[in-house]
């Protein structure tokens, strides 16, 4: 906030100045000065204003789920099993499954998407091709998710028959995840510079010993940066898993990649639409909510610490 | 100038897309010499130097016409390892452009990639290559600090001794001083007339004072066309060609 102020002061600052320079010679000028100043200060109050109001939006959701689910929030919360119902108990088993199925995602959407990257910055050329493998990626990304959940049921549970299972949702999470995590490690390649390339190859090194040592490496934070946001995705996400991964209760916990799994997200779903006892089952859903949220910003922070530490090791 | 022949161009075109680059180039780079290029912006003298190790294989759109010959063999025959060409054939950049690790893995990486695992042989590659280019002295008790943060100068070093470690034959200079300042040049100017008792050097440059420095023979480039090649001696002081004398006198470029 302070910064803000002392930016605008910045700006403001030389206007003045000259406008005070002109005053004597031209009245036109200082006036057209007066002017664009006024401009400035409504212009820099409107974005004030956006601000202020994208804060508050923020700060609201994480008030109501801090509100709504702080209450029930403690360590049997999170270790136990859930009891009578869904009324008592914690969400432990849900908890787990969202783990494996994040984990899952990242693990099937990591390599291809940086695979996929790498072709398409460092192998082809400019072409036709090319722009049409962009815009198709592109494309993907504004699938909506329940979208991916059909397909998922279609092609992993139904046709591979892997079944409703822990595999099915991570493949069908990671390729929902898919063309962020292409895109950004796209941006990330493309943002190494050329000269280490050229370095690189003048030294007698082949394009792959390139993309190994030099330009992976050096885009790395950049690849990271995309799979902080997959990960906040496929952990959120309750579409995709809704026909592929989830179950609304399970007695055990997960035995292999082929059982049910419970989920946070469609955990708080199924609270919220079915069951008998709506206010217990709330109370639980606001919990789950601030554990999936608390769940996302430790994975995220992590990827962000892995991302500062790679960067400030060289720089 | 009967000295052995390292490389050769013979009538060498090249385009970028439609626009002509180079103009039926021919030129002799002898060993053990350091031949210098010369010529205004844009006349085409880094196209030439990024051609005799194929660094314009990366260009898209762009077309070579005409044959360039390192020992006797064409560089560009299909047949040729273009792996092997760039490691006989190094290269020093305009900027430096030093790897975002520190000082030792600079050198480390050249070693590494050209299939050299020893260690033991390795840690005296790179002191041996620092000093080789001068910088052992300034780097010797910092080789795991980042290279990013050694100056311009120190950085341009360490590209040449992360050159010389794998071995070339011949390197290539391209404008190697064009983001130094006078000192760091006066440094590059006598490590490379060092390195020509062991190496053939080709070095672009702007600056002409630099080329009478520093080279055997000069080469003058305008618009694409190779001008006049010769001694150095004879390029600046009878030169045969009238745009050559306009250039040297500061007629015009």
């Amino acid at each position: 906030m302070r910064r803000k102020i002392r930016v605008s002061g910045a700006f403001r600052e030389p206007f003045e100045r000259t406008s005070a320079r002109h005053a004597g010679k031209a009245s036109v000028s200082a006036g057209s000065c007066r002017n664009k100043q006024a401009a400035q200060k409504a212009g820099f109050f409107l974005l004030f204003c956006c601000i202020l109001m994208t804060l508050l939006f923020l700060g609201s959701i994480i008030y109501f789920v801090f509100a709504g689910g702080s209450k029930v929030v403690n360590w049997d919360f999170l270790t136990q099993w859930p009891r009578n119902a869904m009324t008592e108990g914690g969400i432990f088993p849900a908890l787990l499954g969202t783990f494996y199925l994040t984990l899952g995602a990242v693990t099937v959407a990591l390599p291809l998407g940086l695979a996929c990257a790498v072709y398409l910055c460092e192998y082809t050329p400019g072409s036709l091709a090319l722009n049409a493998i962009r815009i198709g990626i592109n494309n993907l990304a504004g699938v909506p998710s329940v979208v991916f959940g059909l397909f998922g049921l279609a092609v992993f549970v139904k046709f591979f028959g892997f079944g409703v299972s822990l595999l099915s949702g991570s493949l069908t999470l990671g390729i929902l995840i898919l063309p962020g995590i292409i895109s950004a490690s796209q941006e990330a390649l493309m943002a190494v510079p050329n000269s280490l390339r050229e370095a690189s190859f003048a030294l007698g090194a082949t394009r792959w010993q390139t993309i190994k040592k030099i330009v992976i490496p050096q885009a790395l934070p950049g690849i990271l940066t995309g799979v902080i946001l997959g990960i906040g995705r496929a952990a959120g996400e309750t579409a995709p898993i809704l026909f592929t991964a989830a179950a609304f209760y399970t007695r055990r916990y997960p035995q292999s990649p082929f059982s049910e799994i419970m989920a946070l997200p469609y955990h708080i779903y199924a609270l919220m639409t079915e069951g008998t006892h709506p206010r217990q089952q709330t109370a639980i859903a606001y919990g789950s909510a601030l554990v999936l949220l608390i769940l996302v910003l430790l994975i995220s922070g992590t990827a962000v610490f892995i991302r500062q530490r790679q960067r400030s090791i060289y720089g | 100038m009967d000295k052995e022949i390292r490389m050769r161009a013979e009538g060498v075109n090249f385009f970028y897309g439609s626009r002509p680059a180079l103009k039926d180039v021919n030129l002799e780079i002898y060993r053990n010499q350091v031949t210098a290029i010369i010529g205004p912006s844009g006349c085409g003298k880094s196209t030439f130097i990024r051609l005799l190790n194929r660094m314009n294989d990366m260009v898209p759109k762009s077309r070579l016409e005409g044959r360039i010959f390192l020992d006797g063999d064409d560089i560009h025959d299909p047949d040729t390892d273009v792996v092997d060409i760039r490691r006989r054939v190094g290269m020093v950049f305009q900027k430096p452009n030093p790897f975002p690790k520190s000082i030792f893995e600079n050198i480390k990486y050249g070693l590494e990639i050209n299939g050299m695992r020893d260690k033991s042989v390795i840690e005296d590659k790179v002191v041996d290559s620092l000093k080789k280019a001068v910088l052992w002295e300034e780097v010797k008790g910092r080789l795991y600090d980042s290279a990013l943060r050694l100056s311009g100068g120190q950085q341009q070093r360490l590209c040449i001794a992360r050159c010389l470690a794998v071995e070339p034959e011949v390197i290539l200079f391209d404008e190697p001083c064009a983001s130094l300042d006078p000192i760091s040049t006066s440094r590059i100017e006598e490590l490379l007339m060092e390195l020509k008792q062991e190496y053939t050097i080709v070095i672009v440059t702007h600056n002409m004072q630099q080329a009478a420095r520093v080279s055997g023979n000069t080469a003058f480039f305008l618009l694409g066309e190779m001008v006049e090649f010769g001694k150095t001696q004879d390029i600046f002081t009878k030169p045969r060609d009238s745009r050559t004398e306009a250039y040297i006198t500061g007629r015009f470029g």
